[in-house]
Formats: C-alpha cells, structure tokens, sequence
C-alpha cells in the first residue's frame, strides 16, 4: 500500500485498572474511504472510539496520524489534528439553532459581538457542500428536528472544522428506514469529499451498503481488516461473534473451512 | 410530526415557520405572523402569557378602582417594582442554567446593609459605598457559585444555607436588629427622584432612535450577504410600538402628580425606571450577542454538550452566581433607596418569592435553557399589579400573598407544560 493512510493505530494497548481492553490494536483509515468498525457488545469498540478522540489516552502503541506519529492525550489534541467524533448522544443542545450548535465552542466573533451573519454563510455552505436538503432553517431550534436532521446537523458540525477524520458512533442505531438511507449517504458523500471516515455500526445491510474496509474486534482484539468486496455478510458475522473465519482472523486452529 | 415539520410544500419551498430570524429576504408580515403562530403551537410562548395577563390584570384593576390607572399610582408601581425586577434578572441568569438562588433576597439584604453601615456609621462617600455594596454581591455570588460548580453541591441546597446565613449576617451587621438610616442624598434619589420632564422625552428619543438604527443596521447587514433578514414593515410596528408606548409612559409620568403642588412638585420619569432599562439593555446584550451568553443557554441545554463543545461549565456556572448576586446587590441598594432605611428585613419575608415568581411568570424556565432577561421586568410589572391593584381593593396581605402564590403556580404550570410540548415533537 503506497497510500499513507489519514489514521494509522499500531499496537494500541488499553487497560482499565487491572482489565485490559483492548490488547496490541491495529486499525487504518484513509481519506476518501469509510471503514466500518464492527463488533459485538463489550468488543471494546467505544474504548477504541475514546482513544482516538483523546478522551482516554493509550497504555501503549503508536498513533500516526497522515503518517506522523502524534500524541492526543485529550479532545482538543484530536480537534486540532482535524480528528472530530460524532457520539451516538451526538451532544446538541435542543433550545439553540442549528447555526449555533455548530459553532458551540468555537464562535465567530467581532469584537466582543458575536458574528451571526457569517456563522450562518458558515454553516448554510457547509450543508451546501454536503447537498443536505432536509432542513427549512439555519435559524430552527435543534429540539424542532427529527432524529435524521438532528444527525445531519452532528456530522456537519464535525465537518465545518475542515476535519480529516470523521468518526460516526452508532449514527443510524435510532433512526426509522428512510432516515437510515438518508444518513448513509451523508457519510458516503462525506468520504467521497475526501474525508477518511470510520464508521461505527451493528448493522451489517449499514455497513456493506457504503463501506469500504471491514475492521471487526473481538473481545478487545482487532480479529481482522478487510476490503468490504472481499468478504460475504456470513463471513462478518462469524469474525464479530467468533473472532474468526476461515483464514480469516488469529489463527490459533488448523484451518477447516472454506473461504 | 408536527405542522411545523411536515415536508416542505413543493411550491414553497423556503417557507419559514419556526425561528424569528430565519426567514428569506422576501419574507412579509403574513410569514412572521404564521412563523410566530408555528412557534406558540410548539409550546414556545415567549412573552405572550405575560404581556396578556398584564393587560387583562391592568383593565380588571382599572375597571374596579379607577384610582388604579392615577398618575401617581402608576408611578408608585413603577417604583415599588424595581427592587425585586432587578433581582428577578439576576436569577434569570441563574435559572437558565437549570439551578436556582434561593439566598438573593438576603443577599440584597446584606448588600444594602453594608452600603448603609458605611454610608451612615462611617460617612463613605454614595460612589465607594456602592462599590462596596456590589463588590459584597460579586464575593457572595463567587461563593455560591463556587460551591455549586467546583464542590457540587446543589445550588437548592447551597442557597438554602446561604439563605439562612445572610438573614444571620444581616442580624449581625445591623447589632440585633437596629434600624440604619441613610441620607445620602444621591442614594435616597434612586427610588425617590424623578428625571426632568424634558429629560425623559430625551431619553426616550435616544432609546427609540438607538432601537430602530440597530436594528436596521442588522437587517441590512443580513439582507446585503443573502441571508433571511427581518422584513422592514416589522421593523417599523416594532420601533412605532416603543415609541407609542415609551409616549404613552413618559407623557403620563410628567403629569404632576403630587396632591398638593405648592408644597412640592412631583413629576417627571422616576430614576429608577431608566436604571432599570440600562441594566435591561446590558443583560439582553450579554445574554444575546456575546459568546459567554450563547454559553449559559448552552449549558442550560446540555452541560454535557456544552462540555464537550469546549466550553468551562464551571465558569459558567459560577459567572451565573456572581452575576444573579450583584443584581441582587443593586435590588438592595433600591430597597434602601425607597425605604430611606435598612432593617433586618430589608430583602426578607416575600423579596425572594416574589422575584423568583416574576422571572417564571415572565415566561422563563424553572428547567433551564429558555428565558431573557426582559421576562425579569414584564413579570415584575404583572406582581406589582398585583400587589398594588389587591392592595387599592383593600384585600388583606393573606389573600395578596395567595394570590401571588396561584400566580406563580399558575406559571410554572404553563412552564411545564410548554416544555413537555416541545418534548413530544
């Protein structure tokens, strides 16, 4: 692979306390793709997710980011390398407009005023760029939209701060079918804007419909990583539950089944 | 779904319904008329409850005890109100944020308590008193709103203490009980002077003319880079209804009022409505336009959003204190003002309910996240009316006090219920 990837994790080690979770991790993300980050309840993904924000700091193992190695011991490390989470509680505040949600903690100001007119030019060509139609009003209350819009709004704020990484927790866990599709193809378009995107999701119509790379870990271990073209919905469900599949995965047994 | 969140009807498309800005540049009145309507169906009232029942409440008295409507009683109004408006905004501060300040009232007590100790036992000249009295405010509000946000005690449970310890504090200030004077007369004037005639009609085209300009600057401002802007007949009713009103109440205020003109003449604008409106304008402005205002809304939302936004809730929260407590301050200081005394009750008994129940009959929330400081004064004005127009119809203070209790009830019903509204959407 001659492509430097976006996120480069190596040899990750977190423990909590006498429980390790997450045991020599490697995981890669590039621009203009979405890997999906799969795997079963407790596997150890949101721990993963955690580390990659800075909110938990790695035990051990290297965080290369566009290739550098870099330390994020804390949210605002990941911010500044372009690094933004979309958290499942996606964290808006309901009685403040889209425009403001966007920019909470990072507004444009003149003076001591803050600068309405241009935060709002902002976020409309933001929304522009990531041909989001669904919502009338920059100027809504966020506790106005559903729970599609609401999301929308999450994922354009993580994009405004041209970010180069965007991480989707659970992004479609609570939303109805049509909303589910509208979503997809918001993080389809965030990748095909260049964008390297990791995907997190129990869904596995989710996951093969706009993924590219499969991550799977199983019990705190990354089982394997694979290109989404190479391998059947069967395969992903036998690397989540079991940790492997054929000579997919550790493998620690003679290999007896097919690919 | 809601009307509010049905698709979009293809031949319109930019119909706006829910924000008051948000509207395309072609917007006319109609669309902010519907607009408004959409946002009262969503439970988001604003300050309808609270204009509607001053109005009713005004005519009720009016109609009953026509000395009500009186030159000299409406400026009494005016005046009685302003102690407990300018503590009801303080606490908006403190309850956009979710929390509560049960010990303002005291602490208005034990700010006016220090501006008289040193005005009168110690012959400090008006300026450095006040000083001292609202840096007493700043110093208490550090306390609360340190224990609150660093210590984590709850903000019911911290004023609460705090709320019997002033009441202590003022006994002790006072020497069990003393009844301080003050006569200073700059001071005494806050609650008891009036501005000059032609200095209130200034004053008012000053206002109206800085209204009308601001606002059309930003329109403009918004029109000139495509962005919706407020449609330029609502700019004129909005600027006609300050001037026809502001008209209305500076006129009838430089009638004369006193009983006996030869002994003393009493008219113009009472001082204390411009302190007031200053402190109004101050507060909407911070609470509106800066960055640290957006960031109390914000933790009144989510503390766990605004957090992870990057904001320092605990800052925050303890700035919300310090403001809520140096208002209080100057409630304190238009209380000494207005009883020309400070005794042990200054800020005491109802003081406190009854600016918690302005800023709630206001129209702002007990739960956090929704309210502006102009809720402190029109729910201020409905109290008053209250007080005063019961008080005209020579009902006891048991029955006011119940009253005032229902009202408040009766607001913080509305409250719940607008917020479970906007919940089921």
């Amino acid at each position: 692979m001659t492509v430097t990837p976006t996120l480069e994790l190596r040899g990750i080690d977190k423990s909590f306390g006498p429980v390790q979770v997450l045991h020599d991790i490697a995981l890669s993300a590039y621009a203009g793709e979405v890997t999906a980050l799969v795997g079963d309840n407790g596997a150890g993904k949101s721990t993963l997710v955690k580390c990659i924000g800075g909110i938990h700091s790695v035990d051990a193992g290297d965080y290369l980011f566009d290739g550098r190695p870099v330390q994020v011991h804390s949210p605002r490390d990941a911010a500044a390398l372009g690094v933004e989470i979309v958290y499942q509680d996606l964290a808006l505040c309901d009685n403040l407009d889209i425009v403001q949600n966007m920019f909470l903690g990072r507004e444009k100001r003149r003076g001591m005023v803050l600068d309405d007119s241009t935060m709002e030019e902002m976020a409309a060509a933001t929304l522009r760029g990531l041909s989001v139609r669904t919502v009338k009003s920059l100027r809504q209350k966020v506790s106005s939209l559903s729970g599609g819009q609401r999301q929308t709004v999450a994922i354009a704020k993580a994009v405004l701060w041209n970010s180069k990484l965007v991480v989707l927790d659970e992004p479609t866990a609570a939303l109805g079918v049509a909303q589910t599709a509208q979503v997809l193809e918001l993080v389809r378009r965030l990748a095909d804007n260049g964008l390297a995107v990791v995907l997190i999701s129990h869904n596995m119509n989710d996951v093969f419909a706009v993924s590219d790379r499969i991550a799977a870990l199983y019990l705190g271990r990354m089982a394997a990583q694979v290109k989404a073209s190479d391998v059947t919905h069967a395969q992903v469900v036998e690397l989540i539950t079991s940790g492997r599949s054929g000579n997919l995965g550790p493998q620690t047994t003679p290999n007896g089944a097919a690919v | 779904m809601t009307a509010a969140l049905a698709p979009q009807k293809p031949e319109r498309p930019n119909r706006p319904t829910d924000s008051e800005e948000g509207r395309p540049p072609a917007a006319g009145l109609a669309d902010v008329g519907r607009g408004y309507l959409a946002q009262v169906r969503a439970g988001e009232f604003g300050a309808l409850p609270a204009v509607a029942g001053l109005v009713v409440l005004c005519l009720f008295f009016s109609l009953l005890r026509p000395v009500f409507l009186s030159n000299l009683n409406f400026a009494n109004l005016l005046t009685q109100s302003a102690g407990s408006i300018a503590i009801a905004m303080g606490l908006v501060f403190v309850l956009l944020l979710g929390e509560i300040d049960l010990s303002a009232g005291y602490a208005s007590g034990v700010c006016a308590a220090v501006l008289a100790i040193l005005l009168t036992n110690h012959g400090w000249p008006w300026y450095t008193a006040v000083a001292a009295a609202m840096l007493t405010g700043a110093v208490i509000g550090l306390l609360l709103g340190t224990l609150v946000a660093k210590v984590g005690i709850p903000s019911f449970v911290v004023t609460l203490a705090a709320f019997l310890g002033f009441q202590g504090v003022v006994l002790i200030l006072l020497k069990e009980g003393t009844n301080v004077s003050v006569k200073d007369p700059t001071i005494l004037a806050i609650a008891n002077d009036n501005l000059s005639p032609v200095l209130g009609w200034v004053l008012l085209a000053g206002c109206a003319a800085g209204y009308a300009a601001l606002q059309l600057r930003r329109s403009r401002d918004r029109l000139g880079r495509g962005l919706a802007g407020t449609p330029v007949a609502l700019l004129a009713i909005r600027t006609g209804a300050v001037v026809v009103l502001g008209g209305a109440a500076v006129y009838l205020l430089n009638q004369e009022r006193s009983r006996n003109v030869i002994v003393s003449s009493l008219k113009g604008v009472p001082i204390v409505v411009p302190v007031i409106g200053a402190l109004l304008l101050l507060g909407t402005f911070t609470l509106q336009r800066t960055g640290f205002g957006l960031h109390i809304y914000a933790v009144g939302g989510s503390a766990e959003a605004a957090r992870r936004a990057g904001i320092n809730v605990a800052y925050i929260r303890t700035a919300a204190f310090v403001i809520c407590s140096c208002l209080a301050a100057v409630g304190g200081i238009i209380a000494a003002s207005r009883g020309n005394s400070v005794d042990p009750n200054t800020g005491g008994s109802n003081v406190l309910l009854l600016a918690v129940g302005s800023a709630v009959i206001g129209g702002t929330s007990l739960f956090g996240g929704r309210g502006r400081v102009v809720d402190a004064v029109l729910g201020g004005l409905v109290v008053a009316v209250i007080q005063n127009g019961m008080g005209l119809m020579g009902y006891s203070s048991g029955v006011k006090y119940a009253v005032t209790g229902s009202v408040l009830l009766v607001a913080a019903g509305v409250d719940a219920m607008s917020r479970r509204r906007s919940a089921q959407r």
